[in-house]
């Protein structure tokens, strides 16, 4: 073995590898063998880890491309420039692998286009997500395709895309807002499976805005790592205004976290749901409340008035995960709660390993991607040229 | 106070008064809370 194969051959790539591999033998099991040999999903839940996790959380935390695209480009903060393109790879990547976990969770991956194509269901919520997310994987592709076309030498399709930028980000942000809500109307339709601390007729709005929260954290969160796995990739202006773009997005989510906060007292007070609070659900609640959304707003308040870069990272992963816990609490820990523990789901292993896989899939493209084009940098002949 | 709900006016009058009063606490409240976000920043020139 050669000293680049050994070099190769190091402890995350061997456990990637063995994920990858894994993850293979699990889709040809379940494509093979169909939907129940992997699952644990049924007519009482439908929807599980692979809708809960790989979707709700996926394009949430997708977010941030919108989010700091609109930023830069509308609102009109060039500081945050260098956080663009990373923000756009990885919503990208985000979106482009949740229609791949798609795939796992249809009865009949191959009617993924019906919706489009074939039989629209123009009242359905589910049409109206169907629709912005196919639209917003093609916005956001062309949106990310610059650095491709840079990185290939394409430079006449390079600046045609470049050229599409505000239109492109003015598109993000209307279908983001559009299917980001919808996503949370979409359990609207179950007032009587959802548990009344969650459901409420205002659901859309508070998967917007949570959905801005994780937008803003996953940028820090994922900037974070990228310090740490791919700082030799980042160039002086990447570097330099790295701290700027983890402070100015700590101070939005910190606002945005508080705003949320209040709104969902609002919601339990206008259903009169305080009752609810003394329960074992009211417990898991205000965990996620408290834990959730209120400790990350202030850890993010005090990180940018002490300017201090380490607190406002450990708010940012509390805010990643808080929308994990959201989403999950939504469509799995609350869902169907009057249903006997016998009847309720749980994720069988191979679902997780399947999630699993995809989250890898995502991890192994990005990081494809950052150490070959200019994302973390600018490309020498493309300096200050967009 | 359960006891005094009999109809739909009952509940709304009681839900909305409490929400009405935290709106305003909730609006005060982000005023300070902008200040104590924000207070440690430079000051922006104006003349």
């Amino acid at each position: 073995m050669s000293h680049d194969q050994k070099k190769f051959w190091h402890a995350g790539n061997i456990l990637t590898a063995i994920i990858l591999a894994g993850g293979l033998v699990l889709t040809f099991l379940r494509f093979y063998k169909g939907i129940g040999a992997v699952s644990n999903l049924d007519d009482n839940n439908p929807w599980g880890l692979w809708i809960g996790f790989d979707l709700m959380c996926g394009v949430a935390l997708a977010a941030g491309g919108y989010v700091t695209s609109a930023s830069c480009y509308l609102f009109g903060m060039k500081h945050y420039h260098s956080a663009v393109r990373p923000a756009i790879t990885t919503a990208f990547l985000g979106y482009f692998f949740v229609v791949v976990a798609l795939l796992y969770d249809l009865g009949h991956p191959w009617r993924l286009p019906y919706p489009l194509v074939y039989s629209q269901g123009t009242t359905s919520l589910l049409f109206e997500v169907g629709l912005c997310v196919s639209l917003y994987v093609s916005v956001l592709f062309i949106e990310w395709s610059p650095a491709a076309f840079e990185w290939l030498g394409m430079r006449k399709l390079r600046n045609i895309a470049v050229k599409l930028t505000l239109p492109l980000t003015i598109m993000g942000v209307v279908l983001s807002t559009m299917h980001q809500s919808s996503l949370g109307a979409l359990f609207l339709i179950a007032p009587g499976k959802l548990h009344p601390l969650w459901y409420s007729s205002f659901m859309p709005v508070f998967f917007f805005i949570s959905s801005m929260v994780a937008g803003t954290s996953m940028v820090i969160f994922e900037g974070t790592l990228a310090h740490k796995g791919l700082h030799r990739m980042m160039d002086e202006t990447h570097l330099k205004e790295a701290n700027g773009v983890a402070f100015g997005f700590a101070k939005a989510a910190s606002f945005i976290l508080a705003g949320y906060f209040f709104i969902k007292v609002f919601d339990i007070t206008m259903d009169d749901d305080w009752k609810y609070l003394a329960t074992g659900y009211g417990a898991i609640f205000l965990v996620e409340m408290f834990g959730f959304v209120l400790l990350p707003s202030f850890l993010y308040a005090i990180g940018v008035r002490e300017k201090n870069l380490k607190i406002v990272r450990i708010a940012s992963v509390l805010g990643v995960l808080g929308i994990v816990v959201n989403r999950f609490n939504v469509s799995m820990v609350a869902f169907n709660w009057q249903l006997p523990a016998a009847e309720r789901y749980f994720p069988s292993l191979m679902e997780v390993g399947i999630s699993i896989f995809v989250v890898t899939l995502i991890i192994t493209t990005y990081r494809f991607i950052t150490t070959r084009m200019p994302v973390l940098f600018e490309h020498p002949e493309y300096k200050d040229a967009h | 106070m359960e006891n005094l709900i009999y109809t739909l006016h009952d509940f709304m009058l009681h839900t909305k008064t409490i929400t009405y009063v935290l709106m305003g606490v909730a609006l005060v409240s982000f005023v300070g809370y902008w200040k104590f976000l924000t207070g440690r920043e430079e000051k922006m020139r104006k003349y």
